[in-house]
């Protein structure tokens, strides 16, 4: 792997919230978080249950702000900090490097399952049938049925949803890639459609890095692991 | 090939559209907004958020030329590659004429923006001729092309927007405003005062008309979900002066300021 290039570099990131409307309570989340991730790695975040793993995850989507430190991203070869990018720069590396897969999708009013999975796709330029195209190819894939396609999906189930959000992510994997929870409520069939697709964008060179509750599914993808207690440790210290 | 850029040098050749320096309006001893500086780059949602009496209004009249402010300027590249106005140095009539062709105003109250006596083609086929159009049949064409696009049927061309419903008479201000294929457009509350079910039907569309056109936009609103679906950018004001500014989701998601905190948490779920 230490041939291939460094796509993330997280240089003594800390993140604190300060509540000003409680108190003005400050709540320090970690401190001082080092690592880096190269094409093709799966970095696995571990540590329990309110450790700030999501919160790490988010910060490097550049949708929470750090504290302190630098967060650098690969982007059309050369190292952004998204710490103190302006937002367009961000929304740019966003649009073509930097992906991020939650378990929630966002409805959009009226727009169909099938629009949503085609988005990024025509965001980066693909003719509009190829994009149909691969869009239906990874619905069928995550086995959501060709009749929910056209339909808008705010009256789906949570798990359809998810696979709807899912195909999205993974119908042009990004560079880099975030994933928090991917499978938490999809049966196994599904999750083995999941744990596949993220392979398939590690072997294409992505770096991805994510949380998984689901502990097979971890064991599965991971490549690497960052144990973050051991920061939060250092931020209840300061 | 490791080399850490600044930000900055990825945008290349391109300029900011629109530049607000230092922008200020009172009204009295009252601040209506002071100090307000950004710049809005092409392509580019830019959203005022603020609850009322922030002066996000008073800022968007004096960004969109309609008042002058009392200190700053408002700077704007009125065709790509020209040099940057200072839109209140120009003679009033330049500045009114700028209004009607490289800017679009959509109003919160579509009867603010229609001419109410005059049919729906009327009202976007008169943006064209402010233009210069002077051919009836291309007009028309246009018209009807613009109407179909805000999902008002071709077949009411003929009718006068008090005959419309008010979602339609925004939809119909909506493509009087794009007509001109403006590079700016202002829009104050645009889904404000209309039913929920058609405030999401407008803001789909004006989501993929953004998009599909390239336009870059500000939009004042109070509704944070609006904001979080239209605009790339957030201006979050209070007593007239901005309190925080930063990407939308992030400025949603993690908000810095006392008031932004209080504004988000406010709200059942954006």
């Amino acid at each position: 792997m230490s041939d291939q290039p460094e796509m993330i570099r997280v240089e003594a990131v800390s993140k604190t919230f300060t509540l000003h409307n409680q108190g003005g309570v400050h709540l320090p989340v970690f401190r001082d978080v080092n690592f880096s991730v190269r094409a093709g790695e799966v970095l696995v975040l571990a540590g329990a249950s309110g450790a700030g793993k999501s919160s790490l995850l988010r910060i490097l989507y550049g949708n929470y702000l750090p504290s302190g430190g630098r967060i650098e991203i690969r982007h059309d070869g050369a190292m952004v900090d998204i710490a103190s990018a302006l937002p367009r720069t961000i929304l740019e590396v966003r649009r073509r490097t930097l992906g991020f897969v939650s378990q929630f999708l966002r409805v959009i009013p009226r727009v169909s399952a099938l629009d949503i999975v085609r988005d990024p796709l025509l965001a980066r330029g693909v003719e509009p049938a190829e994009a149909t195209e691969r869009a239906g190819t990874m619905l069928a894939r995550l086995n959501l049925p060709e009749r929910l396609w056209s339909l808008a999906p705010a009256t789906f189930s949570g798990g359809e949803q998810q696979r709807v959000n899912i195909a999205r992510s993974f119908v042009d994997p990004s560079p880099v890639m975030l994933i928090d929870e991917p499978t938490a409520s999809l049966d196994a069939r599904n999750r083995d459609v999941v744990v596949e697709l993220i392979a398939e964008a590690r072997s294409r060179g992505s770096a991805i890095v994510g949380i998984f509750h689901d502990e097979s599914v971890r064991e599965r993808v991971a490549t690497r692991w960052l144990d973050i207690t051991h920061f939060r440790a250092a931020a209840d210290a300061a | 090939m490791n080399a850490l850029v600044s930000p900055n040098a990825l945008q290349g050749t391109l300029r900011p559209i629109l530049s607000a320096r230092s922008v200020s309006r009172y009204y009295g001893e009252r601040i209506g907004c002071a100090g307000v500086s950004f710049d809005l780059w092409p392509g580019e949602v830019l959203g005022i958020v603020g609850e009322s009496g922030s002066g996000k209004s008073t800022l968007l009249r004096c960004l969109s030329g309609i008042d002058r402010p009392d200190a700053g300027e408002v700077l704007f590249e009125a065709t790509p590659g020209a040099d940057f106005l200072d839109i209140f140095d120009l003679p009033e009539q330049d500045r009114r004429h700028l209004m009607r062709t490289a800017w679009g105003i959509v109003h919160q109250n579509p009867r603010d923006g229609l001419r109410m006596d005059v049919s729906a083609g009327g009202n976007v086929g008169e943006r064209l001729m402010d233009r210069g159009d002077r051919h009836y049949g291309r007009i028309r064409e246009a018209a009807t092309e613009w109407l179909t696009r805000v999902e008002i049927e071709a077949a009411r061309i003929d009718d006068r927007p008090r005959q419309f419903s008010g979602g339609m008479q925004q939809r119909l201000q909506i493509a009087r405003v794009l007509v001109s294929n403006p590079r700016l457009v202002f829009m104050d509350e645009p889904t404000g005062g209309l039913d929920v079910s058609v405030q999401a039907r407008l803001l789909d569309l004006l989501r993929v008309l953004v998009r599909d056109l390239g336009l870059a936009a500000i939009i004042v609103t109070h509704d944070l979900a609006v904001a979080r679906l239209l605009t790339d950018r957030l201006i979050v004001m209070k007593d007239g002066r901005v309190v925080e500014a930063g990407l939308t989701d992030q400025v949603l998601d993690d908000p810095q300021h006392a008031y932004t905190q209080l504004l988000t948490s406010a709200v059942l779920a954006v």
